[in-house]
């Protein structure tokens, strides 16, 4: 950083200075670059501005056959490791017509719902720290382990599960380890209280997160917000409730609001804690209810590799799968071509791709001190959302508004499928 | 004369390499219970003299944007500061070696000298966020400087009614006549308020998490220190060990004087001894009070979040102690 970066602008009386955060900063755990304009410690403007982390990993998905675009899809990101698979093999699955037999589903589910646990136990350890409260972070943590211990011992992988496939799962949940997963479960239903307690009856907690960052509901509406970010804000948005996949299907799931906690939604941090620590409770009661439910039965419809590689290559047409994954809902569209083993479009739509603009309002009006715990509020996963960097013939990136990005598209969609 | 000239040059030494140590091994506990309390292992106790060894050997980096001289001259200053209060301050139950020469005012004084430097050195240096460091240190400075203040003179004011003619605002004569025997009921009603303020200003003086604002590593990346390396991150680091035996002992030495020898019926060398072992404890015991523990049970406060507990609730008490000791002087 250098003094170019300090623009003072002295105009109307008012001094305001630009500060960029990012991309690299220890506020962020992914680089993302913030623009913002400070009147002292007030925020008055932030432009955002994403595309460090772009691999160009639907490029590659496109020129392998679907089996490795899988490896691949649990690869965009390393917590939401278990979301993008299965809303891939959702699409895949959609587009190509194969049935997914009952106790697949289920497993698809526990270890989906495992996700979420993890994921929000690291999110509220990484608010801890952002806020400067670093025991917070060292306890949750450790207790993060147990579901990642869990998840090993049921996959045999702490991160990458690689446990659903097209038309089932690879491994059993068999009735000898459902104890690890009741012990686990316990462990977690005994601490909540504690976790609620540490989290939300804190004064030092409460007094930073409390109308910090605050999302309207209409906000929250208009910018399409998705996941916790949007619940927090009052909106009953939930993939699993509005449009039931898996084993979801058979269970009551309701979106939870902060209302469920018995305060009036504001959309703040606070708000935001509230959401995922009472999601890490309904977790609980998923995986238990698919632990004591689980159908007997196969795993796979189509259990030999080349031939669910033949089946996929004599598939035709598209298919979308859509997954609520721990920050919100993940969004695969897939295109299929008889003939041809690689998917010939794959779209990857993350969740923080939505609530990237949340943070605008969010931020606007706030202090350079909560700068952190806002960005981290939506919980943003920047590699799974980093799907589009533009760059123009002279190297210069530039800035695209909504109709030319729009003619873009519809120029590259038409020259991929010819 | 130069034979205690001699002695008092060796004194010098021991008080100024002693004082050093101890911070450091204080600082050693301080992380290894921290990290203890957060359920972690924790370093080593030795790890702040790694640390320091460390620094020393690496390079010193002066950024291109900042003003050379006053950025290398303030680690200096704070250190030297945070020195020269050890000579002021009763360690181990002696009396300060030059107590004669300088009083609470100047402790005051003194006390705010590593912050100013710090203040200094983060505008010096040109960066964005030790700017925004060095304002926040500045709005913190005022919102404690002023209970500190009250506390440490209101003791003085108390304890001159209590002492006619003896020159109350030396600490070695505070230390020596301990207010909570001489004042009625209100009186240590007010003593309390005025050791809880002081207990609260600790931490901030310090720049310790809730106060660590300046600094504050998720949001500005460090602040005032964020361009500082090496050697000048060394010596700050020191003056902040040294700081922090400094204002333990202060404590000690307005609230807690008291020792054990005299309980024992030791004297001579088992008695200082003995006296010097209590007086680690105490520092040790006000050190977990006020910065291990605040430091792992809260979370950091927003700049005008301080600035609103210091003039408020903090100043305050301290108010309210002062008015109960002038109450327990009238009554």
């Amino acid at each position: 950083m250098n003094n170019e970066s300090i623009n003072l602008q002295i105009g109307g009386g008012a001094t305001c200075y630009s500060v960029p955060i990012g991309p690299v900063h220890p506020a962020l755990k992914e680089p993302i670059r913030f623009q913002f304009d400070l009147d002292g410690e007030r925020i008055v403007g932030v432009d955002i501005k994403p595309g460090f982390a772009h691999r160009g990993i639907e490029y590659m998905g496109m020129r392998r056959n679907l089996i490795q675009v899988l490896y691949l899809a649990e690869r965009i990101c390393g917590i939401c490791s278990i979301s993008h698979p299965l809303a891939l093999t959702q699409a895949v699955e959609n587009a190509a017509g194969i049935e997914v037999p009952p106790r697949a589903q289920y497993i698809r589910t526990i270890i989906g719902e495992l996700e979420r646990i993890h994921s929000h136990l690291l999110w509220a350890g990484v608010g801890a720290h952002e806020l400067g409260f670093d025991t917070l972070l060292h306890l949750t943590w450790k207790i993060r382990e147990k579901s990642m211990d869990l998840l090993e011992q049921l996959t045999g992988n702490r991160v990458d599960y690689a446990i659903p496939i097209f038309s089932g799962v690879r491994r059993d949940i068999p009735d000898e380890k459902a104890h690890l997963a009741y012990e686990a479960l316990d462990y977690y239903r005994g601490l909540l209280d504690k976790m609620i307690d540490a989290y939300l009856h804190d004064k030092s907690v409460e007094m930073r997160t409390r109308n910090v960052g605050v999302l309207s509901h209409d906000d929250a509406v208009a910018l399409c917000a998705v996941g916790p970010t949007a619940r927090a804000s009052g909106v009953k948005k939930d993939v699993r409730q509005d449009m039931p996949y898996l084993a979801y299907a058979d269970m009551e799931i309701k979106a939870i609001t902060p209302e469920d906690f018995g305060t009036e939604p504001v959309g703040d941090v606070y708000d935001n804690i509230i959401v995922r620590l009472l999601e890490v409770a309904q977790s609980i009661e998923i995986i238990e209810y698919c632990l004591e439910n689980m159908p007997k039965g196969e795993l796979m419809s189509i259990p030999k590799i080349p031939a669910l590689l033949a089946v996929l290559k004599k598939a035709e047409g598209e298919g979308i799968g859509r997954h609520e994954a721990p920050r919100g809902e993940v969004f695969h569209y897939i295109r299929l071509e008889e003939g041809i083993e690689e998917p010939v479009v794959w779209k990857v739509k993350a969740p923080t791709y939505n609530n990237l603009m949340a943070w605008v309002p969010k931020f606007m009006g706030d202090e350079v001190a909560d700068i952190p715990i806002i960005a981290a509020s939506i919980d943003p996963c920047i590699c799974c959302m980093d799907r589009v960097h533009l760059v123009d013939r002279d190297g210069e990136p530039s800035v695209k508004l909504k109709e030319e990005l729009v003619r873009l598209s519809r120029e590259k969609t038409r020259r991929i499928c010819g | 004369m130069s034979a205690t000239l001699v002695s008092s040059i060796w004194q010098g030494v021991i008080i100024l390499f002693g004082g050093t140590f101890l911070g450091m091994v204080y600082k050693g506990f301080d992380r290894k219970l921290a990290a203890q309390m957060q359920g972690r292992i924790g370093p080593p106790l030795r790890q702040p003299f790694y640390d320091v060894i460390k620094l020393m050997i690496k390079e010193n980096v002066v950024p291109d944007h900042a003003i050379g001289w006053l950025y290398n001259l303030m680690p200096i200053a704070a250190l030297v500061a945070a020195a020269t209060l050890l000579f002021y301050i009763p360690l181990g139950g002696f009396a300060p070696l030059l107590g004669g020469y300088g009083d609470l005012i100047l402790i005051l004084y003194l006390l705010a000298v590593p912050s100013l430097a710090m203040m200094v050195g983060g505008f010096a240096a040109g960066s964005p966020y030790a700017t925004v460091g060095a304002q926040r240190e500045m709005v913190m400075m005022m919102a404690y400087e002023f209970p500190l203040a009250v506390t440490l003179v209101s003791l003085a004011w108390r304890a001159s009614y209590l002492l006619p003619g003896q020159p109350v605002f030396s600490l070695s004569v505070l230390a020596a006549h301990p207010l909570w025997g001489a004042v009625g009921p209100l009186g240590v009603i007010g003593l309390v308020l005025l050791f809880v303020a002081l207990l609260i200003v600790t931490p901030a003086e310090l720049t310790k998490i809730p106060f660590d604002i300046p600094e504050a590593e998720t949001e500005i990346a460090g602040g005032l220190l964020a361009e500082y390396s090496g050697r000048n991150l060394a010596m700050f680091y020191l003056a902040d060990a040294v700081k922090m035996v400094v204002m333990a002992s202060l404590i000690i030495a307005l609230f807690f004087p008291y020792g054990l020898a005299a309980v024992f019926g030791l004297t001579g060398g088992w008695g200082s001894l003995l006296d010097v072992a209590f007086y680690l404890v105490k520092v040790f015991v006000v050190i977990f009070a006020a910065v291990i523990t605040v430091r792992v049970g809260f979370a950091r406060l927003k700049i005008d979040q301080v600035t609103r507990l210091f003039w408020l609730p903090v100043t305050g008490a301290s108010l309210v102690g002062l008015l109960l000791l002038a109450l327990d002087r009238i009554v």
